[in-house]
């Protein structure tokens, strides 16, 4: 790919702009990287939840004698050993460490054991006894709005209202088009499962816990209010995270791990197996959004009306905030003058939801885009030209009334992602040498049965806007420190490496600042303050922005120290490479040289511009900054099947600069993976309350045969608000991608004289072919 | 646990004798957790995956899927016998260099299946690559690097053959 492949000459390697190896490369290829469930101690114990059958029940008692009388159990504790707050929750403190009256999801905890082995927890947690009286399960997020069933929670059963009125709220448009859009429950599937270990302090006054998690601070507030200890008395480790994608920013077993091993006094272990992930955290929200544009003749957009229902499941976890994104940003990246939206978070009694890439944004997106489509088709323009016609520009507002200064490069995201090839491969793909279809190119893939030429190919669009950072008056800042010595710089921060490459990227802007080239990385953990949460594509800004401004200040120590050793004016020094250069004399050293036994160390906090909160009509200014992406999406579908293959995915994304090109496309690439699970295969079912798929046979995700080859541009406008010029780019990638699909397989069938609304995601094969 | 068995597995060409195993026991977790050998991993425990993938007598195998008892006699080699620690073999380094890792869980079964492919097709094509890989999930990658990485390495191989 050849926007990763840059003249060696426009930086030196290692530094910024270029594709250094990960540090933790080798490691990973050779199975020695010590993941959160690689971990163990000696005398560890293991510990395994007990959960909850039923969707809604009230928990009459809870027998353990059973579970005492297998060998090998240690402990068993419920909601009576719980020594601090019984409750957690990132925004609001609403879901209990275990269930002590009521149980409001299949899967919510009740009791945990501790044994000698996993087999002897199993039996342990079947030996348990609890007693229910079944309750009238809450599943329908309308009934929760209209008050049709009494309060499963405290809280009340909507978790956030709010709407947002912006312009004349009484304009129409001569063109008008509606449509109401589902959202299916989608799992953030990351491989490595919920695993941690807890070390008791000696005497039980506090505790080191090794887990995988996006946050380890907020992780450590919540664990240590629920133990009842102090903060500092919790000490957090970063044990090495297979993926998180959202799904690792709640607790899940931190709690219940150290209250076993301050119990017993010993190292307790726990770990998820894959079904008991699926309940074990969050989801992205299933949504229905009622959506309807009204725009001129010509195409240009007068105003959106909308209404968003998300299903926030048993407990609040992120809800209110994912429904901020999902009405602030229902206009998509396009202007619009007026605006009357609605939204609702609501309380159901089906599995939680929160945090997962794209957060809030991905819903509306699919909702707004397939509007365009139906804006494009009602005004007989063509859907790209639509979408150019429209385009947000910098300085354009949001529907609350919020002005987008970033660089929103939209038009030319659209643009480049149009210049780009389409495949070259036929319909179907290449045949084989003898002339058949190569079956492995088809949709459905080997074992098909529908005749290769009814194959019918489609393209379709998706542009979107995310917003970077958490808003509506967050201060979510990030904290690093640079230690140089000998030449060699050492770099601390409690950011959350996830796999997305924070590690490569702090010793590139280390490199880049200092004219250091060995840079070394301390320990992840909560030693140092806060970086905030590997999510909200918001780590290379903020923590990017912190450990930049931390080699900032030791350089200026360092030029302090050239200066004063060498007669200079610190002012006129500058670094080139790896040398310290006076403007003025035009003296050049080594800096490592020239620092020769001198000692700096600097920590620095760097924090967002401050935003606000939205007032009764949805107006304020909550957002940090955003960034814009173009989905094209060419598709291979089997009408009479209804099968489909995605052939190819382009994209243009405005990142700003692209700090690590080679990290920036594993991004974009791994971004649309989950889009396209989104369009086409990936759902959580839940009947009754109760999940039916909560396995990889049953969950379907993306494999080497269904993501296609992408093809990329990065449009690189450094943003001037960016403490790098960067942007973050986890996000974007797979929110357009989504409806770009759907989009594609609707063009496929109208080629094919076949209409289908494909109003929801993931769009199943009697969909199209029922 | 009461019922322990004592067996011995050849792994990387080394005799491990299994003291502390219950029969019960799938050779993921005999590896894993009596034989300390943490490389292949567990995260779907019904061979959907690929995580956990090991050769046994030159079959690629999803580790979860075999009892360890089973294995007795076998030849097992795992990702710590691809290679010693100080010199990573093509596979793993082109995995490296072509930015085909980003959290890694799944990397070290994909360099199990990657090494069995090329031993048997070394000079595989795009639709050759994804459907003898599709038994092994990434979440991170999208799947477009490690497909470099893997053709980083045929041609690699046949520059060097020649």
């Amino acid at each position: 790919m050849s926007i990763i492949e840059r003249p060696a000459d426009i930086a030196r390697h290692g530094a910024l702009g270029t594709s250094p190896p990960r540090p933790d490369g080798i490691e990973k290829v050779q199975g020695t990287f010590e993941f959160s469930s690689d971990i163990s101690a000696d005398g560890c114990l293991w510990g395994a939840t007990l959960r909850s059958p039923h969707p809604h029940a009230r928990i009459v008692a809870i027998d353990p004698a059973g579970a005492w009388q297998i060998d090998g159990v240690h402990a068993v504790i419920t909601a009576d050993d719980v020594p601090g707050q019984m409750n957690y929750g990132l925004i609001s403190q609403d879901q209990p460490v275990f269930a002590s009256d009521v149980v409001r999801y299949v899967g919510e905890p009740v009791a945990a054991v501790a044994a000698d082995h996993p087999e002897t927890c199993r039996r342990a947690l079947a030996a348990l006894a609890v007693e229910y009286e079944v309750l009238d399960p809450l599943l329908d997020a309308e009934a929760a709005i209209a008050g049709d069933h009494p309060p499963i929670h405290p809280d009340g059963n909507v978790i956030r209202h709010q709407r947002i009125i912006h312009g004349d709220p009484d304009v129409t448009g001569a063109v008008v088009v509606e449509g109401t859009y589902e959202i299916g429950m989608q799992d953030q599937a990351f491989l490595g499962l919920e695993a941690a270990l807890a070390i008791p302090d000696p005497g039980a006054k506090g505790v080191e816990l090794h887990i995988a998690t996006q946050w380890l601070h907020e992780d450590r507030t919540q664990i240590a209010a629920c133990l009842g200890l102090p903060e500092d008395a919790v000490r957090l480790v970063l044990g090495g995270v297979g993926g998180a994608f959202g799904a690792r920013e709640d607790i899940s077993l931190q709690v219940h791990t150290c209250l076993l091993a301050l119990r017993l006094g010993r190292p307790v272990r726990m770990a998820y197996n894959r079904a008991e992930s699926f309940i074990g955290h969050v989801h992205r929200h299933p949504a229905t959004i009622w959506m309807r544009h009204h725009a001129t003749s010509d195409g240009e957009i007068v105003k959106i009306e909308s209404k968003t229902v998300l299903d926030g499941g048993a407990y609040a976890s992120t809800s209110s905030a994912v429904l901020v994104n999902a009405i602030t940003l229902a206009q998509g990246p396009y202007r619009c003058p007026n605006a009357v939206v609605d939204g609702w978070a609501v309380r159901t009694n089906h599995l939680p939801c929160g945090a997962m890439r794209g957060f809030g944004a991905v819903q509306a997106c699919f909702a707004y885009e397939s509007q365009m489509d139906k804006l494009a088709a009602a005004c007989g323009i063509d859907p790209v030209d639509i979408r150019v016609l429209n385009a947000m520009r910098t300085g354009d507002t949001l529907i609350t009334g919020q002005p987008v200064l970033n660089v929103a490069p939209v038009e030319e995201c659209i643009r480049e992602t149009a210049a780009l090839p389409l495949p070259d491969e036929p319909v179907g793909g290449a045949p084989m040498p003898d002339g058949s279809a190569d079956v492995m190119k088809l949709p459905g893939g080997a074992g098909r049965t529908a005749d290769a030429g009814d194959i019918v190919r489609g393209i379709g669009w998706g542009v979107s806007i995310k917003n970077l950072m958490y808003s509506e008056a967050f201060d979510d800042y990030s904290t690093a420190r640079c230690r140089f010595t000998d030449g060699v710089v050492t770099l601390k921060f409690a950011t959350a490496e996830v796999g997305q490459g924070f590690v490569t990227l702090a010793p590139q802007i280390a490199r880049t600042v200092l004219g250091v080239d060995d840079v070394r990385l301390d320990r992840i953990d909560t030693q140092i303050g806060s970086s905030g949460s590997t999510s909200a594509s918001r780590q290379t800004w903020m923590s990017g922005g912190a450990v930049n401004a931390a080699c900032l200040a030791v350089r200026s120590k360092i030029f302090d120290h050239v200066a004063e050793e060498n007669g200079f004016d610190p002012a006129a020094l500058t670094i080139d490479g790896t040398d310290i250069v006076d403007s003025v004399s035009g003296w050049r050293g080594d800096v490592a040289e020239a620092c020769a036994g001198a000692t700096f160390d600097e920590t620095a906090e760097y924090h967002h511009a401050p935003t606000t909160e939205l007032d009764e009509n949805g107006q304020g200014s909550p957002h940090t900054a955003f960034a814009f992406v173009a989905h094209r999406a060419v598709v291979d579908v089997d009408p009479e099947l209804g099968l489909v293959k995605v052939v190819q995915i382009a994209t243009a994304q405005d990142v700003g600069r692209a700090l690590n090109p080679l990290s920036v496309i594993g991004q974009i690439e791994g971004g649309i993976a989950q889009g396209l699970g989104l369009a086409v295969m990936e759902e959580i079912i839940q009947i009754d309350g109760v999940i039916r798929n909560g396995n990889f046979t049953d969950y379907l995700l993306p494999t080497f045969l269904d993501m296609p080859p992408v093809v990329a541009t990065l449009i690189e406008q450094p943003d001037p608000y960016a403490p790098l010029g960067a942007k973050g780019v986890g996000e974007p990638p797979c929110i357009s991608s989504t409806p770009a699909v759907v989009a594609a397989i609707r063009d496929a069938l109208q080629q094919a004289g076949i209409d289908r609304p494909l109003d929801r995601v993931p769009v199943r094969p009697g969909d199209i072919c029922l | 646990m009461s019922e322990m068995e004592i067996f011995s597995l050849h792994v990387n060409g080394e005799r491990r004798d299994v003291t502390d195993s219950w029969l019960g026991e799938s050779l993921l977790d005999v590896l894993r957790d009596r034989l300390g050998l943490v490389g292949a991993k567990g995260a779907c425990e019904q061979g959907e995956c690929g995580s956990c993938s090991v050769v046994v007598d030159g079959d690629l195998v999803c580790s979860c899927l075999v009892m360890a008892a089973s294995a007795v006699g076998q030849q097992i080699v795992t990702v710590e016998g691809i290679a010693p620690p100080d010199a990573p073999s093509d596979v793993q380094q082109a995995f490296v260099d072509a930015g085909a890792v980003q959290c890694g869980f799944c990397t070290p079964g994909l360099i199990m299946a990657v090494h069995d492919l090329l031993d048997r097709t070394p000079v595989p094509s795009d639709t050759e690559i994804r459907e003898e890989l599709a038994g092994n999930v990434c979440r991170c990658t999208g799947y477009g690097r490690i497909i470099d990485a893997v053709q980083r390495v045929a041609v690699a191989r046949v520059e060097l053959s020649s």
